[in-house]
């Protein structure tokens, strides 16, 4: 079963004196378990929309939005919260981690927002931190870590809640080269443990991780095709 | 649990940012700290009127009723009391006989005399010739001694029992009892001293008398154009009313007044007194702790204004819990957590400084913080907080996800 089904999805943005902006016309995509899928196009085609949208953060104008099967174009406020919670993992190109907590306690909020009593929430909180390869810096605040090592926080915070699918926008865009190929091999290997992963970017460099592309243009899908020469995880580690 | 746990979040992230904040907390916090101060002096001072009111009440008895010409209370003029005939002490002994729902009655006459002892005087203390029975018809009780008996009561001897104040100012260094004074040159030999009183109405408490046996007062001070009280005890103070209707049958039988005819003569009582000040204690109240709670008014504006600009500033913030799954539920309640927590510090902080300033009211007048006022104010300062973060953080909880995370 997949786990997006975008059908027809519409967005259009009243801008006040009859004038509307349409973001997204119709756009049809459908992503199944364990994809890695890029979504690409150039600014103002539409892309921020769309991963809103993916994102349960925005509600489409038409169409219909299945998420593992439910409605979720005719979720109200709380259900799509709930939704965000459990089902969906953000990494952000800004990171938007909380400045005054540590990278543990950050980690933890989805978990705190789902209810996790307090030792099993840090239990898997360290334990994610781990996983990103961040397990000796549980206690530093952002502003003590570098640029990548944010991003892992951001990830491990995106992870501990097992999502669906895991939505990354721009996650390279504010690292240097370097890191962001680490980020990226990261996120190559968490798609190599069964995660759905969908990118949001606008860099073919960083699109090329992915095993689809979409592209986008003017809110409406341009194609749609299986990458063939990806950049594998071993050619991105030599260069 | 989902909520506990949201609680506990909401309780860490609003000390937190009280914390980063440290200054603008305490100048927002400063407005509670001034309201509670207030209310909570305001209350303990209305708490020590009262106080000092239901003290000075108390010593005129519960349960003794006061036969006099005059009423203690009226808002009739002068005048239609004037002509009324004044009792007489020996009204006392006719009520005594007829009376059986009472069981002590003492006739009270009172003048005003020079005191002296050795090198010590008193300027016109209240001299108060009354029987043996008096200590059972008045509220006051003796510090040490005793008070006159029957025998030295009817035999007119010159022994007499004196308040807390005379006894100071006559026996600055040396115990009265056993010692003479002089009444207008009439020497009387202490035989009790009664407990401080205080209070309000200073002129009627024990304090500043000297009781003596009331044969002996009116051989030396005469007991012609003086007004006499009769004090009486009721036997059963469930007896109250019935035993009014019996004296004041007594007395319209004694004065021979027609039926239909109004009565010369009032029976006073404690209760007036409280009846007719206890409306008037709570409108003080009312209007003192209204305009008190101005400031605290105030001080929850102070709370509102700092809590839209916490919001605003944490747009961001607030989009990225909205991103990571916060209903609008946790960010109302963290913010509603937050506001309540700077009201409350805010609380506790002005009881800390309002409770020994109320030692200092203390001094001047008897009272004491009331348990109540303290676990009031803490609510007060929870419900300010609620109020006044409610808008700021309904506005916060409303915030558009997409938008917030915009927001730099």
């Amino acid at each position: 079963m997949s786990v997006i089904e975008l059908t027809n999805i519409v967005k259009t943005y009243d801008m006040g004196e009859a004038e509307e902006v349409q973001a997204l016309r119709g756009v049809t995509i459908t992503i199944g378990k364990n994809e890695y899928v890029a979504i690409m196009g150039p600014s103002g085609s539409g892309k921020s929309t769309l991963m809103n949208v993916i994102g349960c953060l925005d509600t489409p104008t038409s169409g219909q939005y299945l998420f593992n099967g439910l409605v979720v174009s005719e979720m109200n406020d709380n259900q799509l919260a709930q939704i965000r919670n459990k089902e969906i993992g953000f990494v952000f190109q800004t990171f938007n981690l909380l400045a005054r907590s540590d990278s543990l306690h950050n980690v933890e909020l989805p978990l705190i927002y789902g209810g996790i009593p307090s030792t099993e929430r840090r239990r898997r909180a360290k334990e994610t931190l781990e996983h990103v390869g961040l397990g000796d810096r549980s206690h530093h605040k952002p502003n003590e870590l570098s640029g990548g090592q944010r991003q892992r926080v951001a990830i491990a915070r995106a992870l501990v809640t097992r999502p669906s699918i895991i939505l990354a926008d721009e996650p390279t865009g504010n690292l240097d080269t370097k890191t962001g190929e680490e980020i990226m091999m990261l996120f190559e290997e968490l798609h190599s443990q069964g995660n759905t992963i969908v990118l949001v970017t606008h860099e073919a460099d960083v699109a090329a991780h992915a095993h689809r592309t979409i592209r986008l243009r003017d809110g409406m899908v341009e194609s749609d095709e299986l990458v063939t020469t990806r950049r594998s995880y071993t050619q991105a580690a030599a260069s | 649990m989902h909520l506990l746990v949201e609680l506990k979040e909401g309780i860490l992230i609003s000390l937190r940012a009280i914390r980063a904040n440290k200054m603008r907390s305490v100048l927002t916090t400063l407005g509670i700290v001034i309201g509670i101060v207030s209310v909570t002096l305001m209350a303990t001072a209305i708490e020590g009127v009262n106080r000092a009111f239901d003290k000075s009440a108390a010593a005129f008895g519960t349960d003794v009723l006061y036969i006099q010409r005059f009423p203690w209370i009226s808002n009739e003029d002068w005048h239609t009391f004037r002509n009324r005939p004044r009792l007489e002490v020996q009204n006392a002994a006719a009520i005594e006989r007829q009376s059986k729902l009472t069981d002590a009655v003492a006739p009270v006459l009172t003048t005003r005399r020079r005191l002296t002892q050795r090198d010590e005087s008193m300027e016109s203390a209240f001299v108060t010739g009354t029987t043996h029975q008096y200590m059972m018809v008045s509220g006051g009780t003796l510090a040490e001694g005793r008070f006159f008996s029957a025998e030295e009561s009817n035999g007119a001897r010159p022994v007499c029992v004196i308040g807390a104040t005379v006894a100071e100012t006559l026996f600055p260094r040396q115990d009265p009892i056993s010692n003479v004074i002089r009444v207008a040159g009439f020497p009387y030999t202490v035989v009790g001293v009664f407990e401080k009183q205080g209070g309000l109405f200073g002129e009627f408490t024990t304090d500043t008398r000297v009781f003596v046996p009331m044969n002996s007062f009116q051989s030396k001070f005469g007991s012609r154009r003086r007004d006499v009280t009769i004090q009486v005890r009721v036997a059963k103070a469930a007896e109250m009313e019935d035993a009014k209707l019996e004296l004041e049958g007594i007395m319209r039988k004694l004065r021979r007044i027609d039926p239909g005819k109004e009565n010369n003569f009032n029976i006073n009582q404690q209760e007036i007194l409280t009846a007719t000040f206890a409306p008037i204690s709570l409108v003080i109240a009312s209007i003192g702790l209204f305009i008190t709670g101005l400031s605290l008014f105030v001080g929850g504006i102070g709370i509102m204004n700092i809590m839209f600009v916490s919001v605003t500033e944490r747009t961001k913030e607030i989009g990225i819990r909205k991103a990571i799954g916060a209903r609008r539920r946790s960010i109302l309640m963290q913010f509603l957590v937050e506001a309540a927590a700077l009201c409350l510090i805010g609380g506790v902080i002005g009881l800390a400084i309002a409770f020994p300033l109320s030692l200092i009211v203390d001094q001047v007048l008897p009272t004491a913080m009331p348990v109540s006022v303290v676990a009031v104010a803490i609510m007060i300062s929870l419900v300010v907080g609620v109020i006044s973060g409610f808008l700021p953080a309904y506005r916060a909880a409303r915030m558009d996800p997409v938008e917030a995370l915009r927001y730099e």
